[in-house]
């Protein structure tokens, strides 16, 4: 069961992903009265898979890539169902399920084998840095989701044509609201989990900062949001400009993520 | 039992013929009270808008009523029959009734989908109502063109998207903005499409209007109608600062904001996200504009441009509407059938009925000292017969199908009726 869970909830993002494309293009009423079926189930199989680790490992299952990557994916579904619930538009998952499934799917391909737990790694630290580490990456990941619908939304009203797609989307404005506060969201907690990285690498090895790969790009990935930030408050950036500055700020998030551990070498493994 | 439909609408005549034939004023009242005289016409009602005029009739009697209304139309309007029929046409029946719907589901408006109409048949129907014109047929009839135009409505985007340039405009401004509540506005200039343009946007909850024209006066006219302020026209631009959405219409020849105007307001705003609506011809605001980000320019063409693709989006939608259109005709016309068939059920039970009495009349004088509990006994029995013998014949002609016309008369032949 703990095996097959994972894909179960692969199998119903993707259902729920595909029926929210094609609401685009069909009048949605009645395939989309199965939306939140999908999504939610997809959720619920989803959670128990990542107990069933837990239980399993005892540990706070985020020790490895193909533990991470699903957690990664969790928090970016915890952070769609807030939006989805608050704001309530139906096209978010057209573009934030992709990001989800993707996750899940380099989840299933990476090893799944459970190890047992390095030495250094046994700390009450690792729940706090990864978990902090995680839900900020999560909201980053949906920040650049949310810039996507901006730029194309912006780019129906410029150029004055107007799609299905147009009346979906929500106002560009409200868009560009809710971009701006899941950066404002993923940043401290990006820097909680630099700052608890550190102070856990000085217990466990005797000193804070030791310029790993991991490190080098996490701070690269920092100070990328902390521009966006600058540039929204203290100049007044607004729209277009922040949609890509999110959007390559998520891609420096996803090589932080993935590159780093696969083309460099990093004592930090996941 | 035939329904007749017969008007004229903005396809069929000119606006110099539709005026002549609209029963403004009380002729409406006079119209109907005539066509209830009208002997050939068992019920009526009068639909007149400005760009149609239809007279509903049912007629229960051979004689052909048309131009029984033809003459009470000439007489009533005072105008020759020449002048206006050959712009009329004439439905009957199932026709008539799917002209009926189609008006009230707005698809054979001047604009599609505009709902409009259906408020104007209601009150139609409510006007031939009130005066005791109408009957069975007409109010099923009404009743029916009403549910199908809200299923329509519901059920295809007929009426969704903008097909008027204000409407346009606020639509954009909603996927600007989302919400209008609590924006500001600013005419410069004022002229009568900015106008409507702000009237639109205030009744969709822009709150804070301010009037910049030439003549300061004119200005201060408007902005008392929108309960906004004026300003002198020269001061403008140190105004936008604090303006959400822009309409620019004033007679100028060249262009009044500029992009080097426009970069600085925007810096000025700190970007936040301007809707200018240049409707003035040539242009007042410099197209260039546009590319500045977070200002979305839209001039008359662009405004239009959005508005004829709704329009072919509402032409799309038509097309499941007509089917909508033709389940409920359909629907109605099978009512229409069994409604038919309901006096040749009666007479068919009448007929029996008479037949069982007569017979029940004879039993007793033949046998004069039958006792009360047996005479019982045989008319319950005469009884129980008639109903077993006319069940399935009743279920025929209530069973609304095609052919119950055929049905009917056969009916009638069989049991040898005349008339009902």
């Amino acid at each position: 069961m703990l095996l097959i869970l994972p894909d179960i909830a692969i199998g119903l993002y993707f259902i729920a992903l595909i029926i929210n494309i094609c609401s685009l293009f069909r009048d949605s009423l009645k395939s989309q009265v199965f939306f939140p079926g999908f999504v939610i189930t997809g959720f619920i199989a989803h959670s128990a898979a990542i107990f069933c680790r837990f239980m399993l490992t005892g540990n706070i299952p985020i020790t490895s890539m193909h533990e991470s990557s699903s957690f990664f994916a969790w928090s970016v579904m915890v952070i769609y169902f807030y939006l989805y619930y608050r704001y309530k538009f139906m096209l978010l998952g057209t573009f934030i399920l992709p990001v989800v499934v993707v996750l899940m799917l380099s989840s299933s391909a990476l090893p799944s084998e459970i190890r047992p737990l390095s030495p250094i790694l046994q700390s009450y630290w690792l729940a706090v840095h990864t978990l902090f580490a995680f839900v900020g990456n999560a909201s980053f990941a949906v920040a650049s989701g949310i810039g996507l619908m901006y730029l194309i939304q912006e780019r129906h009203l410029k150029s004055k044509k107007t799609s299905p797609m147009f009346k979906r989307l929500p106002s560009v404005q409200i868009l560009d609201e809710i971009n701006y506060k899941l950066i404002a969201l993923g940043f401290p907690l990006l820097t909680f989990a630099i700052i608890s990285g550190a102070l856990w690498a000085e217990e466990a090895m005797g000193s804070y900062w030791r310029w790993d790969p991991k490190e080098v790009w996490s701070m690269i990935t920092w100070l990328i949001y902390a521009m966006i930030l600058h540039l929204r408050i203290i100049k007044g950036y607004k729209g277009r400009k922040a949609a890509l500055f999110s959007i390559a700020g998520f891609i420096t998030v996803l090589f932080t993520y993935y590159g780093v551990n696969l083309l460099m070498k990093s004592y930090h493994s996941f | 039992m035939r329904i007749i439909l017969l008007g004229l609408n903005h396809k069929t005549a000119g606006v110099e013929v539709r005026e002549k034939l609209a029963f403004s004023g009380d002729k409406l009242f006079k119209g109907i009270e005539k066509l209830k005289a009208l002997r050939q016409i068992k019920e009526s009602a009068i639909l007149s808008t400005c760009n149609r005029v239809e007279l509903f009739a049912v007629s229960e009697s051979d004689e052909e009523p048309l131009e029984p209304i033809k003459d009470l139309l000439s007489e009533i309007h005072g105008i020759d029959k020449g002048l206006f029929s050959p712009h009329l046409y004439v439905f009957y029946d199932q026709e008539g009734v799917r002209h009926t719907f189609r008006v009230a589901s707005s698809l054979d408006s001047m604009v599609i989908g505009e709902p409009q109409i259906l408020g104007q048949i209601k009150d139609a129907y409510e006007f031939a109502l009130k005066n005791k014109a109408t009957g069975v047929v007409l109010n099923r009839l009404f009743s029916h063109a009403i549910s199908t135009a809200k299923r329509v409505r519901s059920e295809t985007k007929i009426a969704e998207n903008a097909v008027s340039i204000s409407f346009a405009a606020v639509e954009l401004a909603k996927k600007i903005f989302t919400t209008l509540q609590g924006r500001t506005s600013m005419l410069i200039g004022a002229g009568e499409m900015a106008e409507l343009a702000a009237r639109h946007l205030v009744n969709n909850g822009v709150s804070n209007v301010v009037v910049a024209n030439r003549t300061y006066q004119r200005g201060c006219e408007l902005a008392a109608a929108f309960r906004g302020r004026a300003i002198e026209f020269k001061d403008f631009l140190s105004e936008l600062v604090n303006i959400d959405i822009i309409i620019c219409s004033t007679g100028a020849p060249d262009y009044i904001i500029k992009k080097e105007q426009a970069q600085r307001l925007m810096k000025d705003r700190r970007n936040r996200p301007v809707f200018i609506i240049d409707i003035s011809v040539p242009r007042n605001v410099d197209p260039a504009i546009n590319d500045i980000d977070n200002i979305y320019l839209y001039d008359v063409d662009d405004l239009q441009g959005v508005v004829d693709s709704n329009i072919s989006g509402r032409k799309r939608e038509a097309e499941k509407a007509e089917s909508i259109v033709n389940e409920e005709v359909e629907r109605y016309m099978k009512w229409l059938h069994s409604l038919e068939a309901i006096p040749t059920i009666i007479a068919m039970r009448q007929h029996a009925e008479r037949i069982r009495d007569e017979e029940f009349q004879k039993l007793k004088n033949r046998f004069p000292d039958m006792d009360e509990e047996t005479l019982r006994a045989v008319h319950y029995m005469g009884t129980a017969i008639i109903n077993k013998l006319i069940h399935p014949p009743t279920v025929a002609l209530k069973e609304q199908c095609e052919d119950s016309k055929e049905l009917v008369a056969l009916i009638k032949k069989l049991f040898n009726h005349k008339e009902h």
